[in-house]
């Protein structure tokens, strides 16, 4: 079992925002979690990878370790690994180094021998590939001044040079139009593989005609609402999240939302 | 003890001992005995500056005055090595003079590689053999700008002396190292530079201050430079003395038509540390571009004052000044920008920009225009902020961790600063000593 959440409850300011996840996730496998805007969905994924503020109950087991009781620096030395729905520019470092960096410090912290300027700039090249990005976007500061598509290709760039064995994507199809959209996700589907598990984030069915889960999971008011496969996307890109636990605008009450 | 009567101890302190050293060395001629006569009385009259002085108001004296310091004579430091030159101020390859608790030691210094036009000397040669060259310099009105210059004018005996005649370039960067070590003994030293750039020539000068560690001692510089039509100066200065030792120095600037002046400083030592400059853009078309990097910890006080006068019509001038404040730090920025009637066409422009890391750090930013025309381009701003949780969290999820990540953020926000260092050797010296500053031994940060 790659990753196991059971009864995840999560709240910021006494502002609940997950009530009770259930999930629960094999190597090898892709999930597609879905949802309407203010589910919980980037909650959950903020959860997984240690962001600060929240107020956390609940278990989440990866890889049989308690992920909960780890800093998120150590998280990802485990090998874990969230694409940001908002990846946070930050001026005066460098593209490359902040990867070296980040891959280094991950090797470091598994024991493993660091790469230099020369082997990294060789691996860097070769995954560049995987999301046809060229070196200029190496040389500039991190994600400073990148176009939406380009700030998603450059966490997809960090995800095959860190290849993490679980992977969390937030909305990586967010703002982007459908060339970029073919190209991330082409290269989400080379990093497919039987070691490692993809927990894709979406609000849209879309993404899913290109990354094709193995199953997909709607997410409403904090709880995983409706486990299902690949064939629940179409339905709900047909119907709408109506009926599957939104909280509409008249105070109906959500499925399986309590007061 | 009130100031004033540790001003007054400091004072009769500093007469005796110039008395007893007239005895043995050469007299000043009179004009200079007179400007220091006149500096010295405006001191006694003036006092020394208060927190109710406009420009003094973040950075007080008392520590600086209740300690007994004595005027450093020529002779003393003599074991300082050149090894112990070369671990302070990175060795540029040019024309280097070094001083010695305010005084040259030929010694240390190399004179070599300049070419004909290009007079670079040490002051006190310059007052034995030619005192009248220096006339103008001292005797300007005494203690125009404040007490700790007035000081200078008493005390100065050597520093540097750069003289470029019309149309000189100096290729090799001029590196002045001005390096203190008491035995013991509080010392006050008091070097006084002068640098004349005549028309159209060129040059780039590095002064670097610093001390033996532990050492209690305070410097007093005062560095003037003229800048005549078309020249070009290219100015930078490291402080990077003792945390036991204080810094007082000023930086003032005369340029003339067309003219270019560039100074960079970095502030990473002393205990009280205050950087002034002053330029006067006297003559149409001139440009000034002032950047500043410092680096309060601990309990350090770092403290940049600027005074850009526009004189002329279509000067340019240019402030960036970056400050990360740690620990007990604290900043003052104090930036006045003065627009005088009639200076047209004026493009002047002021930013300050700071990064605090801990509750007890504090900064002063006061960024000021006093515009007096109507046909100018002046933009000024100030900003204060903590580090980017964002982007700490960003780096921590790509396993980099906190220690290493925070370090990594400042390094970004002052690498810049560095960035604009042309000089390679200074650049990669100082990039160390600012990147080591905040990665703990950690070798991690170095973009």
């Amino acid at each position: 079992m790659m990753l196991k959440i059971e009864n995840l409850h999560a709240s910021i300011e006494d502002k609940k925002i997950l009530r009770g996840v259930n999930l629960e996730v094999n190597a090898g496998e892709v999930h597609a979690i879905m949802g309407p805007n203010g589910s919980g969905k980037s909650t959950l994924a903020s959860v997984l990878i240690g962001r600060e503020g929240y107020d956390v109950s609940g278990s989440v087991r990866y890889q049989g370790q308690d992920l909960l009781a780890l800093s998120p620096e150590d998280r990802a030395a485990a090998g874990v690994f969230l694409a940001f729905q908002h990846p946070v520019e930050i001026p005066g470092v460098g593209n490359l180094y902040f990867m070296r960096t980040a891959l280094n410090s991950l090797r470091r912290q598994r024991g493993q021998e660091e790469l230099d300027a020369v082997d990294f700039l060789a691996l860097a090249q070769e995954r560049m590939k995987l999301v046809e990005m060229d070196q200029t976007f190496m040389s500039r500061s991190v994600n400073e001044g990148f176009s939406g598509g380009e700030k998603k290709r450059n966490e997809i760039l960090q995800m095959a040079i860190l290849e993490p064995r679980l992977a969390i994507l937030d909305e990586t199809d967010s703002g982007l139009d459908i060339d970029a959209l073919r190209v991330v996700a082409n290269g989400v589907n080379a990093l497919r593989s039987e070691g490692r598990a993809m927990l894709v984030i979406t609000h849209h069915q879309r993404l899913l005609d290109y990354i094709v889960p193995d199953r997909v999971h709607v997410m409403a008011a904090g709880r995983i609402v409706r486990p299902g496969n690949k064939d629940l996307a179409v339905e709900l890109e047909e119907n709408g999240y109506n009926g599957l636990g939104q909280q509409d605008s008249a105070g109906r009450m959500p499925v399986g939302a309590t007061r | 003890m009130t100031i004033a009567t540790a001003a007054r101890g400091v004072l009769s302190k500093l007469e005796t001992c110039r008395g007893d050293r007239n005895d043995g060395h050469d007299r000043d001629p009179a004009w200079l005995a007179d400007a220091r006569l006149a500096a010295l009385a405006w001191v006694g009259e003036h006092g020394f500056p208060t927190r109710k002085d406009e420009d003094w108001k973040y950075t007080g004296l008392d520590p600086i005055l209740a300690v007994p310091f004595e005027a450093a004579a020529a002779g003393t430091g003599r074991w300082v090595s050149a090894e112990m030159i070369d671990t302070a101020a990175v060795d540029l390859g040019g024309p280097r003079l070094v001083f010695v608790n305010g005084h040259f030691a030929a010694e240390l210094s190399r004179l070599t590689g300049l070419p004909a036009g290009a007079e670079v000397t040490n002051l006190a040669a310059v007052l034995a053999a030619r005192p009248q060259r220096l006339e103008p310099f001292f005797s300007h009105t005494p203690g125009e700008h404040h007490a700790f210059a007035a000081f200078n004018d008493v005390l100065a005996e050597d520093g540097a002396f750069i003289h470029l005649t019309p149309g000189t370039s100096v290729d090799e960067p001029i590196q002045l190292v001005f390096f203190s070590d008491t035995g013991g003994f509080p010392l006050m030293s008091s070097p006084r530079s002068v640098i004349v750039a005549e028309a159209g020539s060129r040059a780039t000068i590095v002064e670097t201050y610093a001390g033996t560690f532990g050492d209690v001692y305070c410097t007093n510089a005062v560095t003037e430079a003229v800048l005549g039509d078309d020249a070009q100066i290219e100015h930078y200065k490291v402080q990077d003395e003792p945390l036991t030792a204080f810094h007082l120095a000023l930086l003032d600037v005369r340029q003339g038509r067309n003219s270019r002046f560039s100074s960079r400083s970095v502030m990473l030592g002393s205990s009280i540390a205050r950087h002034e400059v002053r330029v006067l853009l006297e003559d149409v078309g001139a440009e000034v571009s002032l950047d500043g990097v410092y680096l309060p910890q601990g309990d350090q006080l770092h403290d940049n004052t600027i005074f850009v006068d526009h004189a002329a019509t279509g000067c340019t001038s240019h402030q960036l000044y970056k400050g990360v404040l740690d620990g007990g730090g604290h900043g003052v920025f104090n930036g006045h920008i003065m627009v005088r009637p009639g200076a047209d066409g004026t493009d002047a422009n002021q930013k300050n920009k700071n990064l605090i890391l801990s509750d007890r750090a504090e900064v002063d930013t006061r960024p000021r225009l006093e515009i007096y025309t109507d046909d100018v381009k002046c933009t000024h701003g100030a900003a204060v902020g903590q580090l980017d949780e964002e982007a700490l969290l960003y780096l921590r999820a790509r396993a980099i961790p906190l220690e290493a990540a925070r370090g990594l953020l400042i390094y970004a926000f002052v690498h810049e600063m560095v960035d604009r260092i042309e000089l390679e050797p200074l650049r990669a010296q100082l990039e160390t000593l600012v990147a080591g500053r905040f990665t703990h031994g950690d070798d991690q940060v170095k973009p």
